[in-house]
C-alpha cells in the first residue's frame, strides 16, 4: 500500500474532514460509553442538549469556547510557522498572573485605561514566556517541544507560590487565591444573567484579523514560507529567526491573552484550577481547524461543547466526564488520519 | 555544610537516589529506543499514566503484582502501537501525534478509573512489592543497602540497561535499529523493512514506557492518583538528549537527577520553610532545561529523528 500525494486538494475535502474525523471519533467512544453501562444514543443525546439545548447551555459553551479559541489560534500560528508551542497552558498562567497583579490595582492608573492595560499586560506576559524556548531554539537548537513542555510546570509552581505568598488574597479564609481585580478591570458581560463576556468578541475579531493578516499581508506569506519550508525561506531572504521570535510573541500572546481574559471576564481572581488543560486542548482545537483561524472558531466552540455537555450528560449517566477528554484526544488522532487522506491518495502496489 | 555531607554518606539518601531514579531508567530507555530507531516519542507522557493506571488495577482487581506490571507494559505497547502506526507507515506529524497519544493514554487512565471507582474519595490501596534484600551483598556499608536492597523492578530497570545496550550495540537487531534511525534508504537498500523496525522498535520502547508508570503504583506508592506521572516523561525525553542517545549514559543522567531530587527533598527539610516549597519542586524541571541547553549544541541526533521514511520518496 503506498500513499500518492493528489495534485489537487477539493475545498469540499477540507471541510468533509474534520466532520469526518469527529464522526470517527464518536463511533470509537461509543464503545466506552457502552461498556460504562450507557445507552450510546441516549447519552450522546444528552450530551448534545446539554451542550446547546438551551440559552443556558448553549452560553456556558460559548463561555468555555472563550479561552479555546485564543489557545486554539495560538497553537495554530505557532504550527503555521513550525514553532512547536505545546507551553499554551504555563502562557496563560502568566496571563492571568499578570491580569491579576495589574489588575488588581498594582499601579494608579486611570480607569478607563486600566481594562485594556491588564489585557495588554496579558498578552505581554504569555508571549514574553514563549520568547525564552524560541530564542533557545534559534540560538541553540535547543528543541522548543521539551523547553514549553517543562515550563508549564515550572510556571504552575511559580503561580502556586504567589498565590501562597505576594499575592494571596488576605480576605481568601486561607484558601490559595489571589485578591480579585477591580471592577474598573473588569470584562463587560454580553447578555444578561449568563456568564458571557466580551473575551468572546475579542477573540473573534482577533481570529478575522489574523486570517487577513495570515492571506493578505507579507507579514502572513512570510511566516508560512518559514513553516512550509525554512531553508528556502532563508534563500529567498527571509530571516527565519525573525519570523520565528515573531510568531513566539504572537503565539505566547495570544494564550496569555486567553488566561486575562478568563480573569477579568469570568473568575475575578486567580486559583491554580484557572484552566482544565485550555492549553492542550487548544492543540487540538488548531488541528481540527487545519491550521486556519476563523475555523478554529468553530472547533474551539465543538470542543467547548463537548466538554459542557459530558458535564451535563455525567450527572443523569453512568458515565465519567472524562468522556470528553477521551473525545478530544480521539478527535485529534483522527483528524491526523483525516487531514492525511486529504493530501495523499492510498493506492495498492 | 556538615549536615550536607553526613547526607550523601548516607545510606538512606542513595536508597532513595535509586529509587526515585527507577521510573526515569525506564521511561528513558524506552524513549531512546524509540528515537534510535527514528521516531519521537511524545506519548511517553500518557503511556507513563496509562501504565501506573493500568497496573494498578489489574492488582487491585486481584491480578498477583507480576500481572500487573505485565499488564502495564502490554498497554504501554499498545499505545505504541498507535503511535507507531501513525508515524511509521503513514508519516504524520510525530510531534503531534505524540501530544495526540498522550492525551489519550491520559484521558483512558482518568475515564477507566473514574467508571470502576466512582466515588472514590481516598485512593484505594493494593500491596505493593517490598524491598527485597539481597543476602550477602545488602550487608555492605552504605552501598549495600543502596543497591541492593531494592523493590524487584529497581533490579529489573538496572538489567534492562544492560540487556538494551547488548541488544542495540551487540546484536543484528540493535544494528538495523540504529541505521533505521540513521539512514533508512540504505537499510532498505539492504533488504531490511524500515516500518517493521520502527514499528517493533516503538513498541518495545513504549512497553518500557508503560513499565516506569507501573512502577510509581506498584512499588513507588500503592495507589493511583490524577496527575501522579507529574510530567516525568518530559523529563525523560530531556534525559534521553543529555545521555545522547546512549543507554549507559541514560543510566547515569537518572541517577544524576535522582541523586539532586533527592537532594531537593532533605534540603527542603533542612531548610525547613524558609523558602517556599515550590522553588525546591520547581528545580528538577529547570535542571532538564539546563541539561537540554548545555548538551543541545553537541548532540549527535540520530540523523533521521522525526523524518518518515516513504518508500521511493526522496
Amino acid at each position: 500500500m503506498l500513499l500518492e500525494p493528489r495534485t489537487h486538494v477539493p475545498a469540499l475535502a477540507r471541510i468533509l474532514a474534520p466532520l469526518g474525523a469527529v464522526a470517527a471519533a464518536l463511533a470509537l467512544c461509543a464503545l466506552l460509553v457502552a461498556w460504562a453501562g450507557a445507552p450510546v444514543l441516549r447519552a450522546y443525546g444528552l450530551l448534545l442538549e446539554g451542550a446547546v439545548g438551551s440559552r443556558f447551555a448553549l452560553t456556558e459553551t460559548l463561555t468555555r469556547a472563550t479561552p479555546l479559541i485564543l489557545t486554539g489560534l495560538a497553537a495554530a500560528v505557532a504550527f503555521r510557522a513550525k514553532l512547536w508551542n505545546i507551553g499554551a497552558e504555563g502562557q496563560l498562567y502568566m496571563g492571568a498572573l499578570a491580569a491579576v497583579a495589574l489588575g488588581g490595582g498594582l499601579l494608579d492608573l486611570p480607569a478607563w485605561l486600566l481594562l485594556p492595560l491588564v489585557l495588554l499586560a496579558g498578552a505581554a506576559a504569555g508571549g514574553v514566556t514563549l520568547l525564552g524556548p524560541a530564542v533557545l531554539k534559534v540560538r541553540f537548537g535547543v528543541d522548543e517541544v521539551v523547553t514549553t513542555l517543562l515550563l508549564n510546570f515550572v510556571i504552575l509552581l511559580f503561580v502556586s507560590m504567589l498565590l501562597e505568598g505576594a499575592l494571596k488574597d488576605p480576605m481568601g479564609m486561607g484558601w490559595p487565591q489571589s485578591a480579585p481585580v477591580l471592577p474598573e478591570a473588569e470584562l463587560p458581560k454580553l447578555l444578561e444573567r449568563t456568564r458571557l463576556h466580551a473575551g468572546l468578541a475579542i477573540a473573534l475579531v482577533l481570529a478575522l484579523a489574523l486570517w487577513l493578516i495570515d492571506a493578505r499581508t507579507v507579514w502572513g506569506y512570510e511566516n508560512r514560507a518559514v513553516g512550509a519550508n525554512p531553508r528556502a525561506a532563508a534563500f529567498a531572504g527571509i530571516s527565519v529567526t525573525r519570523v520565528m521570535l515573531r510568531t513566539a510573541l504572537l503565539s505566547g500572546g495570544l494564550a496569555g491573552l486567553a488566561g486575562a481574559a478568563e480573569v477579568t471576564g469570568l473568575r475575578g481572581y486567580l486559583t491554580l484550577d484557572l484552566s482544565p488543560g485550555f492549553g492542550y486542548a487548544g492543540i487540538v482545537v488548531a488541528m481540527l481547524a487545519q491550521l486556519h483561524p476563523v475555523g478554529a472558531v468553530g472547533a474551539a466552540v465543538f470542543i467547548a461543547g463537548l466538554f459542557v455537555g459530558a458535564d451535563a450528560m455525567s450527572r443523569a449517566m453512568p458515565v465519567p466526564n472524562y468522556i470528553a477528554d477521551v473525545l478530544v484526544a480521539a478527535s485529534l488522532l483522527c483528524m491526523l488520519v483525516a487531514g492525511l487522506l486529504t493530501r495523499y491518495r492510498l493506492r495498492r502496489g | 555544610m556538615a549536615e550536607i555531607f553526613d547526607l550523601l554518606v548516607s545510606a538512606a539518601f542513595w536508597t532513595a537516589t535509586l529509587r526515585i531514579a527507577t521510573p526515569y531508567i525506564l521511561g528513558t530507555l524506552g524513549e531512546l529506543v524509540c528515537e534510535r530507531a527514528g521516531v519521537l516519542n511524545l506519548g511517553i507522557e500518557g503511556i507513563m499514566t496509562l501504565g501506573a493506571m493500568a497496573g494498578w488495577m489489574a492488582v487491585y482487581q486481584g491480578a498477583d503484582l507480576w500481572t500487573g506490571v505485565a499488564v502495564a507494559a502490554l498497554c504501554g505497547g499498545l499505545l505504541g502501537l498507535l503511535h507507531a502506526g501513525l508515524t511509521v507507515p503513514l508519516g504524520l506529524s510525530q510531534h503531534v501525534a505524540g501530544i495526540g497519544v498522550t492525551l489519550l493514554g491520559t484521558s483512558l487512565s482518568y475515564f477507566v478509573y473514574r467508571l470502576v471507582l466512582p466515588q472514590a474519595s481516598t485512593p484505594p490501596t493494593i500491596e505493593p512489592f517490598q524491598p527485597l534484600p539481597i543476602p550477602g551483598l545488602s550487608d555492605i556499608p552504605v552501598l549495600g543497602p543502596a543497591l541492593f536492597s531494592q523493590t524487584a523492578l529497581t533490579y529489573l530497570a538496572l538489567l534492562l540497561v544492560g540487556l538494551v545496550a547488548y541488544v542495540l550495540y551487540r546484536t543484528p537487531v540493535g544494528l538495523a535499529l540504529r541505521m533505521v534511525g540513521e539512514n533508512p534508504a540504505a537499510a532498505e537498500a539492504q533488504g531490511l523493512s524500515v516500518t517493521g523496525l520502527r514499528v517493533g522498535a516503538v513498541v518495545a520502547g513504549s512497553a518500557l514506557m508503560g513499565l516506569a508508570g507501573s512502577f510509581l503504583t506498584l512499588s513507588a506508592f500503592n495507589a493511583f492518583f490524577f496527575n501522579m506521572v507529574n510530567g516525568r516523561g518530559w523529563i525523560c525525553i530531556a534525559l534521553v538528549v543529555f545521555a545522547s542517545w546512549q543507554p549507559g549514559k541514560a543510566l547515569l543522567g537518572a541517577l544524576l537527577f535522582a541523586a539532586f531530587d533527592a537532594f531537593q527533598l532533605r534540603l527542603q527539610q533542612i531548610t525547613g520553610g524558609v523558602l517556599p516549597y515550590q522553588l525546591f519542586l520547581m528545580l528538577p524541571y529547570l535542571l532538564s532545561i539546563l541539561a537540554l541547553v548545555l548538551m543541545s549544541r553537541r548532540a549527535a541526533y540520530p540523523r533521521a529523528l522525526m523524518i518518515p521514511y516513504r518508500k521511493g520518496e526522496r
